[in-house]
């Protein structure tokens, strides 16, 4: 398959979003805790979660999968940033009205229609993310737009962020209590996005919304999108995770390789005549530890040292298929080793079509064909781990091999860094929610909405405007618009203009530090409060502005100097100071002065602004460097 | 069926013909919205309550809907479900419900949760049960702890007896938390002869979420009630906010100690009996001063509810006190004084006149922690010498149900003083150590 650019309208490819953006409240959705993380903690806490039984004996199969790993979790309690009611200790509070009326104004915004009375649902998440066992979630508007893009809005909610993940391993997974709880808002898109591209211009907008609110957290971390991507004859698939805004058109193209692949290989399958219950009867399972006694495979031999088992696997007819890419680096075997990695807890597996390689030769090969009656249109499986496991891999690898027959298994997946994703878990399915009995409903008054009201984000064009009769040209406005920082920028505006230029302001946060990047400066170091410490001393007439960019530089390659270090060196010099520097200039440069006269000034300037190093303002340089030179001139 | 629903909305609805798990839809604006009409839990009639296809519920108020659609009736879920039988063979522990939701269903279409308690529902719930005991179960009553009364006591205290006639290891009492240890210490005094542990149990997080405590209650129940060697009444609930293990208190030593807590039990003056660790299935005992096993479980359960537990207060009215001995013909009285034991003086005299007349005056400690002792102070003496009998370490309720069984059984002044004086099962512990007292933290 070559990563040609695929005709997406043909493919049917639908897309939708979930974002998930953090509430800058004061305290939690449930609790009066504060809204920030932490990493201090005295105490930790040791549970386990098993699911439920419903009333239909039914047991969600996605809690179920969780539960099958019985998995001890471990919470940090997190010592200013969690009380009993993230330890599961202590009922919920009522639901928090702050966070209630950033979602009705964003809702108000998007023009979704709200709900009369809102109603916190348990959704049931029993990975450990969630003490209790259940997300705690509510909707509080239906329906809704994105009007110059075209796409609907499905639902907006709001609902408890999870627990920080701090390490897993297959027997514990250990979590920090201090984000659980903290609001979100949950915004669902309908299927309507259509190309890559325009998957992250929605994020964009729909990001840049809840930023104009002014009532969000910035940061890594606090924006999370989650893709639903299907193309036709496909399958919806959840893509969890998705941090960064510049990946989203690389994984949705991705995944409508993928699912176009898994397509084409259910294509090849059926022209090759193949049932699931070939398949199934022709499935051959050895012990094959005996051919790999003496091998020269180091993951083998070390897996055997341990007491491992070699197990080999054949599948009938399925030649090639395992080999399949289906995006770069991910083939067909790589999506069953995802299965057998979450499912069995096995390391992965090694199949027909990668070997020989690994150390595993030739001969071990032939043997293992022959052991296993594999002919050429077959494929086999080579397992290694303890028993128990590969029990279960087994049994894994038959459900998901039989899975191609149908296409696109229905799945939830992880980005991936590079834009692939991986397997995570079975898709929850709906049966997984039932009310939040310790939560009154919440009657959605005229009071609510008054306040919600208040909060609406005008609309970027509105914005746009604004700032450019602030002063900023349109080009800057835009990327005002654009940046994260925005509610910093109209805090500091509000604080420190017009005496500091709005321009000013927005060319701190946008261009100066990205040009302080560009130069290898780290920029993750600035805090919005070290920016208005600079944007203050601005105003102070402490600094000028020629020295904010040297400031920014500094701090950000030289860790060991706090940000008021840092500005004091570059402080405003004195026009006492200014002086002293022109006469020694002058002096060491006699000889120039009285070869080119006038001339002479650009030499002395751009040698006195080299010492002062934006400690002064230029113009003030220039005209005593002038005054100076006309005096000795004369 | 329009369950919940009152007012203008069931009006509209019935007129429908639209009923509680009907499909219907609905318009606000310019939004159509489809769902499941649920009961309705709003406290405004107006609300109605939808299932949206997502499993979210919304509240609409009728008011705001210009269109409401009958789309389809309500269909008959046949009820399928994966059956775990219970092991077959004689049960080895009963388990006996009386209330509260150690063991529940919850119904996602709905939101009800409903508690399980049959045989079968418990197994399914609990399948580990099969690899310890055979069980069996038995539906007492189903009734909030918060309703309890002592009638329930004896019933419950004869179903024990039952139990263990019929060949039962242990028995095993579901039961809700608030007021678990009342019920622990009135069959603590009814069956001073057992043949094997009762071990109450309830759950801090209720049943329907996968956090719940009363999986690993029950479980560490069921391998307490068929192994564990004394044949005493305790309490079996979480030892940890982490789901470490379990701790068997004494049933006439223990208390909630805290409204929500997995660990709200805690042994009062005293050490528990037992650890159990689920996990591991293993019975750690802690002390060898238990009640041991009898060959024969005795049943003797009356109590006399004329009585009344005083919690005194400065400024409480000597008319109160007066009012409630003459009009409610009360027989005896429990104290919660103040520190070592005391009142103010200005009721010496009613407590001198009400013991001349034959009531038991009995005074334990509002501290819970420590001991009363009435020689200390004037005040102590002064309300000795009216005739207050001074009840030890016993816990204020423990002496208030101790004191409603005395008085079934007694009539005489002197003897009750004398029974109330004596340890009969472990509510009173005349030696303290200094480690009987919990280390707050100070960070």
């Amino acid at each position: 398959m070559s990563s040609d650019d695929l005709d997406y309208e043909k493919l049917g490819l639908r897309v939708g979003l979930e974002i998930h953006q953090q509430l800058n409240t004061s305290h939690k959705l449930f609790c009066n805790c504060r809204t920030v993380l932490e990493d201090e903690y005295k105490m930790t806490l040791e549970r386990y979660l098993r699911p439920s039984i419903s009333e239909l004996g039914e047991v969600d199969i996605a809690a179920l999968f969780e539960w099958k790993k019985g998995r001890k979790y471990i919470y940090r309690i997190s010592t200013n940033s969690s009380c009993n009611v993230e330890a599961d200790e202590e009922p919920p509070h009522p639901i928090n009205d702050e966070a209630l009326k950033i979602a009705i104004a964003i809702a108000m915004a998007l023009k979704s229609t709200i709900v009369d009375e809102i109603y916190v649902m348990r959704k049931i998440v029993i990975d450990g993310s969630n003490t209790s066992g259940f997300q705690r979630t509510a909707i509080v508007a239906l329906g809704g737009i994105l009007e110059d893009e075209g796409v609907t809005i499905q639902t907006i909610a709001v609902e408890e962020d999870a627990a920080r993940k701090i390490s897993e391993d297959p027997e514990q997974v250990t979590y920090s209590l201090d984000r659980l709880g903290i609001p979100l808002i949950e915004i669902s898109t309908g299927p309507d996005i259509k190309s890559p591209e325009q998957a992250e211009r929605v994020a964009l907008k729909i990001g840049q919304l809840l930023r104009m609110t002014g009532k969000v957290k910035r940061g890594i971390g606090t924006i999370r999108q989650d893709l639903n991507v299907s193309i036709r004859g496909g399958t919806k698939i959840e893509i969890k995770g998705v941090q960064k805004l510049e990946l989203i058109p690389l994984i949705v193209k991705y995944e409508a390789m993928r699912q176009l692949n898994l397509l084409k290989i259910k294509e090849e399958l059926n022209r090759r005549g193949l049932t699931k219950e070939q398949i199934i009867s022709n499935y051959i399972v050895k012990d094959l530890t005996e051919i790999f006694k003496n091998t020269k495979s180091k993951i083998v031999k070390n897996g055997i040292e341990k007491g491992s088992l070699v197990y080999g696997i054949k599948i009938y007819k399925f030649k090639g298929i395992f080999g399949w890419e289906l995006v770069p680096k991910r083939r067909f075997g790589t999506e069953v080793a995802d299965y057998v990695r979450a499912l069995a807890g096995l390391g992965g597996l090694f199949h027909s079509d990668e070997l020989p390689n690994y150390g595993i030769t030739e001969e071990e090969v032939n043997k293992v064909r022959e052991a296993l009656n594999v002919s050429e249109y077959d494929a086999f499986v080579l397992i290694v781990g303890e028993k128990e496991k590969l029990e279960k891999a087994i049994e894994t690898i038959k459900d998901r091999v039989l899975m191609a027959l149908d296409g696109v298994p229905k799945e939830t997946r992880g980005a991936l860094d590079d834009g692939t994703t991986k397997f995570l878990r079975p898709q929850p399915g709906a049966a997984r929610m039932y009310p939040e009995t310790d939560i009154p409903p919440r009657i959605v008054d005229e009071k609510l909405l008054e306040e919600a009201r208040k909060l609406v984000p005008e609309s970027p064009e509105i914005k746009i405007k604004k700032y450019m009769s602030l002063g900023l040209s349109e080009e800057l406005a835009k990327e005002i618009i654009r940046d994260p920082r925005l509610d910093l920028f109209e805090d500091l505006v509000n604080k420190y203009s017009p005496k500091v230029p709005p321009s000013i302001i927005a060319s701190t946060i946008t261009n100066t530090l990205k040009y302080v990047k560009s130069k290898g400066g780290d920029i993750s170091r600035i805090s919005d409060d070290d920016i208005e410490q600079i944007i203050k001393n601005l105003y102070d007439g402490k600094i000028s502005k020629d020295s904010i960019t040297e400031i920014l530089l500094e701090y950000t390659l030289n860790k060991d100097l706090s940000i008021i270090d840092v500005i004091s060196k570059y402080e405003i010099l004195s026009n006492d100071e200014i002086e002293k520097i022109i006469d020694e200039v002058i002096k060491t440069n006699m000889d120039e002065i009285t070869k080119r006269r006038e001339k002479a000034f650009n030499i002395i300037m751009s040698k006195v602004m080299g010492k002062v190093k934006g400690k002064a303002d230029g113009r003030i340089v220039a005209e005593l460097i002038k005054s100076k030179l006309k005096n000795l001139l004369e | 069926m329009l369950e919940g629903y009152r007012g203008k909305a069931y009006e509209i609805l019935s007129k429908l013909n639209i009923e509680v798990g009907d499909l219907i839809e609905v318009r606000k604006g310019d939004m159509v919205i489809k769902g499941i009409l649920l009961p309705s839990y709003s406290k405004d009639e107006k609300i109605i309550v939808i299932k949206l296809d997502n499993g979210y519920n919304v509240g609409l108020s009728i008011e705001n809907l210009s269109e409401i659609k009958l789309l389809a009736k309500a269909s008959k879920k046949i009820i399928t479900s994966e059956e775990i039988s219970p092991k077959k063979g004689k049960s080895e522990v009963k388990i006996i419900s009386t209330g509260g939701t150690i063991v529940s269903k919850v119904e996602y279409e709905t939101g009800a949760v409903r508690p399980a308690l049959t045989t079968e529902e418990i197994i399914q719930f609990l399948p580990e049960i099969n690899e310890i005991a055979n069980i069996e179960a038995e539906i007492l009553f189903s009734i909030l702890s918060e309703n309890m009364k002592p009638e329930y006591w004896v019933k419950i205290a004869e179903a024990v007896k039952r139990a263990f006639d019929e060949g039962n290891n242990g028995v095993i009492i579901a039961h809700g938390t608030d007021t678990m240890s009342y019920t622990a210490a009135a069959l603590a005094f009814s069956l001073q002869s057992l043949q094997g542990p009762v071990v109450l149990v309830g759950s801090q997080r209720s049943s329907d979420r996968p956090s719940s405590d009363s999986a690993i209650n029950l479980l560490s129940s069921v391998i307490l009630a068929k192994y564990a060697p004394f044949g005493e009444v305790v309490v079996n609930m979480h030892a940890e906010s982490s789901d470490t293990y379990t701790l068997a208190h004494r049933g006439v030593k223990v208390r909630k100690m805290h409204s929500s807590r997995r660990d709200a039990f805690q042994s009062i003056n005293d050490k528990p009996l037992a650890k159990i660790f689920w996990k591991e299935r293993k019975i750690i005992i802690n002390r060898d001063d238990y009640i041991k096993r009898k060959e024969e479980t005795k049943l003797d359960s009356k109590f006399d509810e004329r009585v009344f537990l005083l919690y005194y207060y400065p400024g409480l009215k000597s008319e109160i006190l007066e009012f409630i001995i003459s009009n409610f013909k009360i027989r005896g009285m429990i104290i919660a004084g103040t520190g070592l034991g005391h009142t103010s003086s200005e009721y010496v005299e009613i407590f001198r006149k009400a013991t001349k007349d034959g009531i038991f005056v009995g005074m334990t400690t509002q501290c819970l922690f420590g001991r009363v002792n009435m020689n200390v102070y004037t005040t102590g003496r002064q309300l000795l010498d009216a005739g207050v009998t001074p009840l030890e370490d016993m816990l204020p309720e423990v002496a208030l149900v101790k004191l409603m069984w005395v008085l079934a059984h007694e009539d005489d002044l002197e003897k009750i003083k004398q029974i109330m004086t004596t340890n009969l099962v472990g509510e009173i512990n005349m030696r303290h150590s200094l480690d009987l007292f919990p280390r707050w933290s100070h960070e």
